[in-house]
């Protein structure tokens, strides 16, 4: 479909650090905006099958994005991003965290920090995003949730079901 | 398998490969087993030292011990490192998921200002 764009995964197993970059066709405040709109985001965020639900966003240091995935079956998981940094149009960074429903953070789960960054690539923007765990235990729990929510075995069906498109 | 005793420190692939004489014992003994007299003569730590990381790599269940007569073989057990590369794998394909996504709806909103 985008052929010939740039897309990286680098991972820094000593560092507990994992990079992405990623370029998209539109020009950077376009692409600023689907990051820090809430109402852009609820379009793209969540990884099909699941969607988007925006409770609250105060897009602004010191203020964060309160959301949910949900699965088709309406089983619910919600986050919370905090906004550390901002410097509009070009870079962000943010702690990621698992909350519940009225936005109160689970401080026995481990946060990840993420530092996004958009970058002209000639009309194109680059989008480096950034995720740093404190610890490779940390990360563990992180994978070891996401595997008994389900989360990635509804993803694996999902790769399934595109095989089987194709 | 053996547990710890004396305090329950966690025992993971990810404690495993957190030091760097465990990652260079694992890079060894990914091209053949090994007995712990040959391992150890890769390092300069001392032998003490080599057999108390091999100890670690046993209990995070990374590596296999294997009697062969007199002598004892480490092994690589490469199922236990697939862990972190599947999951990896996985957190990959969320993201390009994701990016797909949002791939349309930068095409949806270019074609609205238009």
């Amino acid at each position: 479909m985008t052929p010939n764009l740039q897309s990286d995964f680098l991972v820094d197993k000593e560092k507990n650090t994992i990079t992405i970059k990623r370029e998209f066709l539109a020009n950077r405040s376009l692409v600023w905006d689907c990051y820090t709109k809430s109402e852009l985001l609820d379009q793209w965020f969540a990884p099909k099958p699941l969607t988007t639900k925006t409770k609250s966003m105060d897009f602004r240091e010191g203020g964060h994005w309160h959301f949910a995935m949900i699965e088709p079956n309406g089983t619910e998981y919600w986050s919370r991003f905090d906004y550390l940094s901002i410097t509009a149009s070009e870079k962000y960074t943010a702690l990621d965290g698992f909350s519940n429903a009225d936005g109160d953070i689970n401080e026995e789960l481990p946060r990840a920090k993420q530092q996004l960054a958009f970058t002209d690539k000639g009309e194109n923007t680059l989008v480096e995003t950034v995720v740093i765990y404190n610890s490779l235990a940390d990360l563990e729990t992180v994978i070891q949730m996401g595997m008994e929510e389900g989360m990635w075995a509804t993803l694996e069906k999902l790769d399934e079901l595109l095989l089987k498109l194709k | 398998m053996v547990a710890d005793k004396s305090k329950s420190i966690r025992r993971d692939v990810f404690q495993a490969i957190a030091d760097p004489t465990r990652r260079a014992i694992i890079f060894l003994l990914a091209v053949g087993a090994m007995t712990p007299n040959a391992i150890a003569e890769h390092f300069n730590s001392s032998r003490q030292a080599v057999s108390k990381h091999l100890k670690v790599l046993v209990e995070c269940e990374v590596v296999n011990q294997e009697q062969q007569g007199r002598e004892i073989h480490y092994h690589l057990n490469s199922d236990k490192m697939k862990d972190i590369e599947k999951w990896l794998e996985q957190f990959k394909q969320l993201m390009e998921n994701r990016f797909q996504q949002l791939d349309k709806l930068l095409e949806n909103l270019k074609k609205q200002s238009k």
